[in-house]
């Protein structure tokens, strides 16, 4: 049980721990939206993988995220009930699939991010949320390895797929800066010594990105106004279609056990 | 070598001894083909099975429900693969095998043509499908085929493992409110007679069954299976009241079996011959996840041809 927080730093918390949840959540459900029809069936097995890491984490952090904020919901009601304007996953892991090449980079973009900000959460002072992040950190390992191994492939592969991989790359750019956004949530979980300051995890990510994007003979976009919203409820139109095809039997039935 | 009678008999003589038929063995042409052909139907059942119950899992009720679906779907391609990779122990390729299932020269499980139309039909599947493969596959888990085989001993354990996911989906909707009984039962309904007719007809009308059983490819009759698979899932159904779709359904004392109606063969050779419900969506969607893939196969060999030294590019 971690030691009781002050009033505004648990509700930062559970704003903090809900955007940690919904991110992969969401990214987890467009992944298995693949389940059947992947390039190769290797991938088949792959994505679903990694769709079963992100969903499975997400439980994890949403169930942490009902604790905290201490309301009676539980993962799942937080999952099945919610609007689209209280998700607080941030927009690039809410684009629909599109092809593999798109598929495939959102997910280096969005693992090489989640690494790094998990690896400073692994030292929360925070027992649950530390654990929980040490567990998704030796998942997203995984994950950074083999999105970027595909991007390497996709990139460097014939012209089709490097032409399919950099339009990927220049269509998801403008939704990589809100990965990075430090709000009030943020400082105010930091000031308290809740999580560490992850100021750093930004050009960390963006070397490393850079690095296979080079590898994979692609072009880093030039940088240009980021898109947000995301994380304050403010979502692309594809949410709550999404949300209509995850959340029908829970608002078709309600109370309904499963 | 040809397949001279000595030869013949020599190889009928190791399988009449119990003994298990590897890659390297000698074996007869029709032995290699009947394998061929049962091993990637079987493979493809693997894939196209994949396509109705992925039908549910960006709809799974609840996040456990969602990785369950999830796990099992990914195990079918697993499974797939696996006995892809067996079938290429017998020295066909699996791009070979692939484009017989998407020109309709190969069969899959015709079980798989028919629609998830709610929740409970994932319980249904898991339930009557993998049970009704379990009971296959456990015979085939000691064919003379020693790669085949083996890949039954190892598919069957995960086979168990969904099973009991889809009968407990089915216990839970049977306990739930008044529509999720219904959503169970009418799933019951519309999955208990194509389940049976998994088995294959009856084994004086099946065309392999003589040769596949002399070889020890089959250690046991269509019937005899299926029968068998009734036994198991009557008792089942009654735990957790819900009814099977059959009134002749009774205990036979002659036999300790449990007698079932007439089985619709019509139905069978309808859906076996294309005009299922879903024939022609299931091979569509799997054509079309074939040619959407085919830029991604094509960037794969080139890029591995470029550097043909370094196996797997580190992205780290």
């Amino acid at each position: 049980m971690a030691p009781a927080l002050d009033g505004p730093v648990q509700a930062a918390l559970v704003q903090y721990l809900l955007r940690l949840g919904d991110d992969r959540l969401v990214l987890g459900h467009r992944l298995s939206e693949w389940c059947g029809h992947a390039p190769i069936l290797e991938e088949d097995i792959a994505l679903a993988n990694i769709a079963l890491d992100l969903v499975g984490q997400a439980t994890l952090f949403l169930g942490l995220a009902g604790a905290a904020e201490a309301a009676g919901r539980d993962a799942d009601a937080l999952a099945y009930l919610r609007e689209a304007i209280d998700f607080r996953n941030v927009l690039l892991a809410e684009l629909p699939k599109g092809d593999f090449a798109f598929t495939i980079v959102r997910q280096f973009l969005f693992s090489v991010a989640a690494y790094y900000r998990l690896e400073g959460l692994a030292t929360s002072s925070h027992g649950d949320l530390a654990g929980i992040a040490g567990k998704a950190l030796k998942e997203t390992r995984y994950h950074v390895r083999h999105s970027g191994e595909w991007v390497i492939r996709l990139g460097d592969g014939t012209s089709e797929s490097h032409t399919r991989t950099q339009a990927a790359l220049d269509a998801l750019w403008r939704y990589t800066g809100e990965m990075f956004l430090a709000d009030d949530v943020d400082a105010t979980l930091v000031r308290a010594g809740v999580i560490p300051d992850l100021a750093t995890a930004e050009p960390k990510w963006l070397a490393q990105v850079t690095g296979v994007i080079e590898r994979a003979t692609l072009a880093v976009p030039p940088s240009g106004y980021m898109q947000r919203g995301g994380r304050t409820g403010r979502h692309t139109e594809h949410l709550g279609i999404m949300l209509a095809e995850m959340q029908i039997l829970q608002r078709s039935y309600p109370g309904a056990k499963w | 070598m040809p397949d001279s009678p000595d030869a013949i008999t020599e190889f009928e003589a190791r399988i009449a001894a119990g003994e298990t038929i590897e890659p390297k063995d000698w074996m007869p042409d029709r032995y290699r083909k009947q394998l061929i052909r049962m091993m990637s139907q079987h493979a493809h059942s693997e894939v196209v099975g994949m396509l109705p119950e992925g039908n549910w899992i960006t709809r799974a009720p609840t996040l456990r429900r969602k990785m369950g679906l999830l796990a099992k779907v990914q195990d079918e391609a697993g499974h797939g693969l696996y006995i892809y990779c067996g079938t290429e122990t017998l020295g066909v390729g699996r791009a070979e095998l692939v484009d017989q299932l998407l020109t309709g020269k190969a069969k899959y499980s015709s079980i798989f043509n028919y629609p998830t139309l709610t929740w409970a039909d994932i319980g249904a599947i898991g339930w009557f499908v993998d049970g009704a493969a379990i009971v296959n596959q456990t015979m085939l888990a000691k064919a003379s085929y020693g790669p085949y085989a083996r890949a039954m001993v190892r598919i069957c354990k995960e086979e168990n493992f969904h099973k009991r996911q889809g009968y407990e989906i089915m216990a839970t909707l049977a306990a739930g409110t008044p529509e999720q009984k219904r959503m169970a039962q009418d799933a019951v309904n519309r999955w208990w007679w194509p389940s049976l007719m998994m088995f294959g007809p009856s084994d004086k009308d099946s065309p392999n069954s003589a040769e596949l059983t002399r070889w020890g490819v089959k250690r046991k009759g269509n019937d005899e299976l299926r029968q068998r698979f009734v036994n198991l899932t009557v008792a089942q159904a009654v735990a957790i009241d819900l009814k099977l779709p059959d009134p002749e359904l009774r205990p036979d004392p002659a036999t300790g079996d449990w007698h079932f109606g007439p089985i619709d063969w019509d139905e069978f050779s309808r859906v076996v011959h294309g005009d299922g419900p879903l024939n022609r969506e299931r091979l569509a969607a799997r054509r079309q996840a074939h040619s959407d893939g085919e830029w991604v196969r094509e960037a794969a060999s080139a890029y591995a041809a470029k550097h043909t030294a370094a196996a797997a590019p580190a992205a780290a």
